[in-house]
């Protein structure tokens, strides 16, 4: 499948990433040739086959639903770029 | 006094068990050693200090007779294992100055048990390529070039300073981790052992994601005993992942007994690939001869989906990628976009990520973000979930027969020039890991092992790839092809 500018407009939205537009055509052009290339899947026969989401044998375990940590605010936030009264400062979300 | 940095694992663990020598003499020697490879890029971080001071630790166990295998050796720790106030950035822009303030479950067990941390390892950023040219500190350097060449190869990637810290000396051995290939595919361009382990073997946790169904840390070592040693060393099941398997660990070096008299090992036919070099093939018959000649009973087998894993992956480990990486978005850590005047926080999201990430991170977190989309994920990313299915069954059906192993190459050729695949499709990029995709695909073992030198006089290797939970039986399999290959040459120093 040919991907169009448009869905390469798409693409990169959805994964939020800033793509400049004199730069959507290429994009689009990279991706049809990595898509085109998983299309090979196509040719397998899938009817009836369970698909595989965990290689692993046992089923996933479960835990108490406790509060098993904390109090840990400086380091959580030791790395932000911005922070402030320990809380994660961000540029104005509302209006 | 011999080279110490030159020692195996297994030859310093003796020497500093007898008291020939401590961990701070042979700590002192990787860390010369570091500081004059410069050339190669291995290190992206080094931490001479902490070097000193951890071996100091591990003198003191040493000498109160607490000695567990891994004590006092020193190690290189690939860049996408957190290590505590240690820069660990994934060799990614997006991480700049990170310092995490916890440490990977993988590191905090080796430094239990007193091994030494020289530095932290290049990489392709998110280990995403496979060549190390996607890392933020630029490619790191194979310490091995062509016969009558001075051109700079690829030591391979994911895991390329990995390959060539320990290639070169400039540690006993190194962590990595492997998606599609990223510790097997270097190993096998710099002639050393490189193991992925069973899906479930290692912890996870505090190794940044990249794809996690597949993720698997393992050992990069010189020899195949090492690498037995090393694995013991990070295996075991961990609550703070909940993939890890809650099995009992066997001990993998005693496990190497030499013997396979009567072992199967099955050579699948669809590894033979059109336009394969003759070299490769060649390699391939000599293992298969070997293995032969040590009593194992040599079986062709079938793995008929074997084609479509390299498609499978390409869906499967972006569409992962796409949602692990959601979490770089410039509020908890790492770099944040400098906003204009009126631009709000989607901007933000959308202008970190593009000046955080390189081109190739951008490529798959796209690609994973359409095929997860409405519309398109049944006919993609369910799809590749199905075909996985089929991909593990033809293993499983292999192994029901009684095979114990499979022989294939580890690679399609030998390590590459930096800069030759720049113009490239980043298909042709890919194909690096159509023998060892299908291992992870499938949540097995796999082991590449140094088995010859091309006719340029690279290193060439073989993968041997095991049965689940079986790692011990794979590495014995693998000392064998060791033995025989007898690989013991090194890259002539030139940096």
């Amino acid at each position: 499948m040919s991907i169009d500018k448009e869905t390469a407009r798409r693409a990169a939205h959805l994964a939020r990433i800033a793509v400049p537009e004199e730069e959507l055509e290429n994009l689009a052009q990279e991706l049809s040739g990595i898509l085109g290339f998983m299309e090979q899947l196509l040719e397998v026969d899938v009817e009836g086959v369970e698909p595989l989401t965990s290689v692993s044998p046992m089923s996933l375990p479960r835990r108490a639903d406790v509060v098993s940590d904390g109090d840990q605010i400086e380091k959580i936030l030791k790395n932000a770029p911005d922070s402030r009264e320990g809380f994660f400062a961000v540029p104005k979300v509302m209006e | 006094m011999i080279d110490l940095f030159k020692l195996t694992i297994a030859a310093a663990r003796d020497k500093l068990r007898n008291k020939e020598i401590t961990a701070a003499e042979l700590t002192e020697s990787c860390i010369g050693a570091v500081k004059a490879s410069d050339a190669l890029n291995a290190y992206c971080v080094k931490t001479p200090e902490l070097a000193r001071e951890q071996a100091n630790k591990a003198d003191s166990m040493l000498a109160k007779g607490n000695s567990p295998d891994m004590c006092g050796i020193p190690l290189g720790i690939k860049d996408l294992f957190c290590t505590k106030n240690v820069n660990s950035q994934a060799a990614s822009k997006i991480l700049t100055d990170f310092k995490p303030e916890y440490e990977s479950t993988v590191t905090a067990r080796l430094w239990e048990q007193g091994a030494v941390m020289l530095g932290k390892l290049n990489m392709d950023e998110f280990a995403m390529g496979s060549s190390n040219e996607t890392s933020i500190y630029g490619a790191a350097v194979n310490p091995w070039r062509r016969n009558g060449s001075d051109k700079k190869l690829t030591a391979g990637g994911s895991s390329g300073g990995s390959a060539s810290a320990v290639a070169a000396d400039l540690c006993l051995a190194a962590t990595g981790t492997d998606t599609g290939g990223s510790i097997r595919q270097p190993a096998a361009f710099t002639g050393i052992v490189g193991v992925k382990p069973t899906y479930g073997r290692v912890s996870r946790w505090g190794i940044i994601a990249f794809a996690s169904s597949l993720d698997q840390a393992g050992p990069m070592t010189k020899t195949v005993r090492d690498s037995a040693i090393f694995l013991n060393a990070i295996s075991g099941h961990d609550n703070k992942d909940s993939t890890s398997a809650p099995f009992t660990v066997p001990n993998f070096e005693t496990a190497i007994t030499g013997d396979i008299k009567g072992k199967k090992i099955g050579i699948p036919k669809e590894y033979r690939l059109d336009g394969m070099p003759d070299e490769i093939e060649k390699l391939w018959k000599d293992g298969t001869d070997m293995l032969r000649d040590a009593g194992a009973e040599i079986v062709d087998v079938s793995l008929p989906h074997t084609k479509y894993a390299l498609p499978a992956y390409y869906v499967l480990a972006p569409a992962e990628a796409s949602s692990n990486l959601a979490r770089y978005d410039g509020v908890r850590y790492g770099h944040r976009a400098t906003l204009k005047s009126g631009e709000g926080i989607d901007d933000m999201y959308a202008r970190t990520r593009a000046e955080g990430f390189g081109d190739e991170v951008k490529r798959r977190v796209m690609v994973g973000a359409y095929v997860l989309s409405a519309g398109f994920y049944d006919a993609y990313y369910r799809r590749a979930q199905r075909v996985r299915t089929l991909i593990k069954k033809d293993f499983d059906d292999v192994y029901s027969t009684g095979v114990d192993a499979i022989l294939t190459p580890a690679t399609p050729s030998a390590a590459f020039g930096l800069g030759e695949m720049k113009n490239e499709d980043p298909i042709k990029m890919y194909l690096n890991d159509v023998f060892t995709v299908t291992v992870n695909l499938a949540g097995l073992p796999g082991v590449s092992v140094p088995v010859g030198l091309s006719a340029e006089g690279l290193p060439l290797g073989l993968q041997l790839i095991g049965r689940p939970w079986e790692e011990g039986e794979m590495l014995n399999i693998a000392s064998v092809l060791e033995s025989c290959a007898n690989f013991k040459t090194k890259a002539d120093k030139w940096w």
